[in-house]
């Protein structure tokens, strides 16, 4: 846990960069402090180790005092993660992961043995810890950052602005990754960004400030997206907040109906007898894995479907896992689809029923009234505990990146 | 005695090419190691505090302005007609390369990089070794080739003291209207010159794969 306690830092001609704050990143959680240049977030984040001393208040971690340690010895302790990566470009990839290890006395082989392991643990292959940091493509540059902060096996990591140099796809990898590593490691993590996009998506709480160094507020990304305190803070989440803060809701109480869903090879009396009941019928093959829409007006009047081909059926947009996705994912499906109708899968890919525009409304009323979110995930988080990243992960990899089509 | 071809006869006072080529490398490297010796700490001084760099940086220019000359001549008579009276004066001269070249090369080090040692638990000296110097052989190497060329050339003007090295070639060679002698003179002097760049260039690759960037 990191507190820091009326922790102010004024320049000495005035500038104040950090008026008081109390803020308090928990153990194990990430914790992201967002807001414009000049909000003084990267001078809060560089006073947990020392790189910037504050001019009044005090930083503890885990009840102690920052200062009760030299800076140098503080610093080995804590991960440090910078925009840029910031890699020794005279070090391989390996040396620059056995960094803090070395310094800290560890002996070459063990040091080697762990900066290895590293490499695995963020998705780098053996073969590039001989190379040289510009032989890396910036991704695989800030992979190498992270895992040599983690090399010393830190309790608390500090992120200052990582994601922000490369581009838009390789960044939506990273933050994924950093969800799925902190899933497994449970490091107390404070993550500096100016990408209010990128604090909601990563922190388990997010403080939002302003410029001077002012708190707004200290939220998590739900209550945030819901209930921002002040016209800063509502201008800064900017548009769309009610629709991104559906993602934080678990499809689970979507009505998933099967009657529209009809097997291509389905007797012809079934067909003619759905056709009658429903506007548009969802096709699906024998594995009941969707094909696509077809207009009741389409359906042969013999009720043969199979005399349709495939290429004649509308396209379904993309599909949303009907126990894993976010409700944004099932509005989304709906909204793409022509039918105006979300198809809902199984983790197996089979159909489990479509539900229209209309019919998601119910469930979206639900979550506006929710002050805490409902995971859904009986399996896997406590009762009204938020979506666990590693669940966020799979849903957002799904949002983007439709298996199905 | 005179005979054609690439390495004519030299009068035998002046001894052989080989001892010729051996005294001329000698005080232009050891000038350019004792130039570096001193730079180093001169150059971290103008880093730690950046208000005297200017100030350095004309001494320095100063310094190389005056003529070697009248160095020797001042040098003379604590040091006598011996190599070390080439050698100081040429050292000195080096500074004006090196001292600068150090002070950039470690100022150009990328911020992100200089801020993620200090993070990583770096104290100011183990940095200065692992980080700061490593990154700063590039130019360092630079300053390193532009003194060692000067000083092979420049070398020959001991000659005043009787510690010319191939400068007594060019001496005789006046004093014999041997015009043969100067030439093969320059152009072994150029030779050498080219030489000791060369290796440089090589130990710059080898002591920087990481470089980018390898000019050469």
């Amino acid at each position: 846990m990191i507190s820091f306690v009326q922790v102010g830092k004024t320049y000495p001609d005035g500038t104040v960069a950090v008026a008081a704050t109390d803020l308090t990143a928990d153990s194990g959680r990430i914790t992201v402090l967002v807001g414009p240049s000049g909000s003084g977030k990267t001078t809060l984040l560089r006073m947990v180790n020392r790189m910037i001393e504050p001019t009044s208040g005090e930083i503890l971690i885990d009840g102690v005092d920052v200062r009760s340690k030299s800076a140098p010895e503080l610093r080995r302790g804590i991960g440090y993660v910078i925009q840029n990566a910031g890699l020794f470009p005279h070090r391989t990839v390996l040396a620059n992961v056995m960094t803090v290890p070395r310094l800290l006395g560890w002996s070459k082989d063990k040091a080697r043995e762990r900066a290895m392991e590293l490499l695995t643990t963020v998705g780098l292959e053996e073969s590039h810890a001989k190379r040289y940091p510009f032989q890396l493509s910036g991704g695989q540059q800030q992979r190498v950052g992270v895992a040599r902060a983690l090399a010393a096996d830190p309790p608390v990591l500090l992120m200052d602005e990582p994601f922000s140099a490369v581009d838009p796809v390789v960044r939506k990898d990273l933050q994924t990754e950093l969800l799925r590593l902190q899933s497994e490691l449970s490091k107390t993590i404070l993550f500096v960004t100016h990408d209010i996009d990128e604090a909601i998506q990563l922190g388990d709480k997010v403080a939002v400030l302003n410029t001077g160094g002012v708190l707004e507020q200290f939220d998590t990304p739900t209550e945030l997206l819901a209930n921002p305190k002040n016209e800063f803070v509502e201008s800064f989440l900017g548009l769309d907040r009610g629709v991104r803060r559906l993602s934080f809701f678990s499809s689970t109480g979507v009505p998933l109906r099967p009657e529209p869903v009809v097997a291509r090879d389905a007797p012809a009396a079934e067909v003619l007898a759905r056709r009658g009941a429903q506007p548009w019928l969802l096709v699906v093959d024998d594995g009941h894995k969707p094909l696509g829409w077809l207009t009741a007006e389409q359906v042969p009047a013999d009720g043969d479907l199979t005399k349709v081909a495939v290429g004649e059926l509308v396209s379904y947009g993309h599909t949303f896992g009907a126990a894993t996705d976010s409700l944004r994912a099932a509005l989304d499906s709906a909204i793409l689809s022509p039918s105006s109708r979300a198809v809902g899968v199984a983790e197996d890919g089979r159909v489990v029923g479509v539900a229209s525009v209309e019919e998601l409304v119910p469930a979206i009323r639900a979550a506006q009234s929710a002050s805490v979110p409902d995971t859904g995930h009986g399996d896997r988080g406590e009762p009204g505990d938020r979506v666990e990243p590693g669940d966020r992960n799979d849903r957002e990899d799904r949002d983007d990146n439709p298996d199905t089509v | 005695m005179r005979s054609a071809g690439l390495f004519p006869h030299i009068p035998s006072y002046l001894g052989t090419y080989g001892s010729l080529i051996q005294q001329q490398l000698t005080m232009a490297l050891l000038s350019v190691l004792f130039g570096l010796i001193a730079a180093l700490p001169i150059a971290l001084l103008c880093v730690r505090y950046p208000k005297i760099y200017p100030a350095m940086v004309g001494l320095l220019t100063v310094i190389y302005s005056l003529p070697s000359i009248a160095l020797f001549v001042l040098l003379v008579p604590s040091t006598g007609l011996t190599q070390t009276t080439v050698i100081i004066p040429l050292s000195v001269y080096s500074l004006a390369a090196l001292v600068p070249n150090i002070v950039e090369g470690i100022r150009g080090i990328p911020e992100d990089v200089r801020l993620a040692a200090v993070a990583m638990g770096y104290t100011g000296a183990r940095r200065l070794v692992a980080v700061d110097l490593p990154l700063a052989v590039p130019p360092i190497m630079a300053g390193l080739r532009v003194a060692t060329v000067g000083n092979v050339s420049m070398v020959s003007v001991g000659t005043v003291i009787g510690v010319g090295a191939f400068g007594a070639l060019f001496t005789a060679a006046a004093q014999l209207s041997r015009s043969d002698l100067a030439v093969t003179g320059i152009v072994v002097i150029v030779a050498l010159a080219l030489a000791c760049d060369l290796l440089l260039v090589v130990a710059q690759r080898l002591l920087t794969p990481w470089n980018k960037r390898r000019s050469a």
